[in-house]
């Protein structure tokens, strides 16, 4: 059998690399990438443990983290859009003045 | 020995593909990089008995989250517009914080101990199937938890449908309208080039 150790690990370097991409990543739809990265390294931790535990409270809490990732996504991605388009209309406005 | 095998696939397959994804320049191969990171998660859920995650992993993040991850990067083109500045002065500082925290992690690993087991061992969860024993534990145990999980689906919903509304002659606050007239302007604009 697979010892938890090796899921505690990875999960562990799954978290970092997600914290990595956060703070060294400009883009805003990466970032987000990073922070589902770090969801995920949280996930595996949690499913190992009720593994290893004989629980499915993990599980259950997966299942919850799933869903605030989704609904996460979801406004992140609208708020994406948001600022994407004010900064567009900024843009052709700076345009305009320059045209006189 | 299989099974062994299998996770330092699947290990190796998430380091790297991790790795990719937070390094290549265009944001549509990331997120085809964290497709390949999802499945592999997915195959080790499989390993840990835990096949109706696997499932949600492919159906809701495979699926559903990152199609809609793609669909705004093809919607709208962020790829030289979006840019945030970012949390820490250099990369490199970033990169170091990151390693720092990943050994920290690891070497705490070894002195980490399971506490008590409970009831769900592998035998009770294969005579009950898996799906059975998560939604029992989920409806007697986390009754509460579920619901709020669907208030947060439909908090999100209604706010991205406000977010990504297109607010033209509509009062929804002094912003929105600012936007909504500069939208106008540039749409005037357009126009006037393309004549």
């Amino acid at each position: 059998m697979i010892p938890l150790s090796w899921y505690m690990a990875l999960a562990a370097i799954l978290f970092c690399i997600g914290v990595c991409g956060f703070l060294t990543r400009r883009n805003v739809i990466v970032m987000f990438l990073s922070i589902e990265l770090m969801l995920n390294g949280v996930n595996l931790n949690l499913v190992a443990l009720s593994h290893f535990l004989d629980s499915v409270r993990g599980q259950a809490f997966t299942f919850f983290i799933i869903t605030v990732a989704a609904a996460e996504a979801a406004i992140g991605l609208g708020i994406a859009i948001a600022l994407y388009r004010s900064r567009r209309s900024v843009h052709v406005d700076t345009i305009n003045h320059l045209q006189g | 020995m299989f099974f062994q095998l299998f996770f330092i696939y699947c290990a190796l397959m998430i380091v790297a593909s991790g790795l990719l994804a937070i390094s290549l320049r265009n944001p549509v191969h990331c997120v085809l990089m964290v497709l390949v990171l999802f499945f592999h998660m997915a195959g080790l859920y499989l390993t840990l008995n835990a096949e109706f995650l696997a499932a949600v992993q492919i159906i809701v993040y495979a699926g559903a989250i990152l199609v809609l991850y793609l669909f705004v990067l093809f919607l709208v083109n962020l790829r030289d517009e979006l840019h945030l500045t970012a949390f820490v002065p250099s990369a490199w500082l970033g990169r170091i914080i990151a390693a720092g925290l990943a050994l920290g992690l690891v070497a705490t690993i070894p002195v980490f101990t399971l506490g008590e087991k409970g009831v769900w061992t592998v035998e009770a969860i294969r005579q009950a199937t898996h799906t059975k024993a998560l939604g029992q534990e989920l409806y007697a145990n986390y009754l509460l938890p579920f619901e709020i999980a669907g208030l947060i689906l439909l908090v999100a919903l209604i706010g991205g449908l406000v977010l990504a509304r297109r607010n033209q002659g509509e009062r929804v606050g002094a912003a929105g309208e600012c936007e909504a007239t500069a939208c106008s302007a540039a749409h005037a604009d357009h126009q006037e080039v393309l004549r």
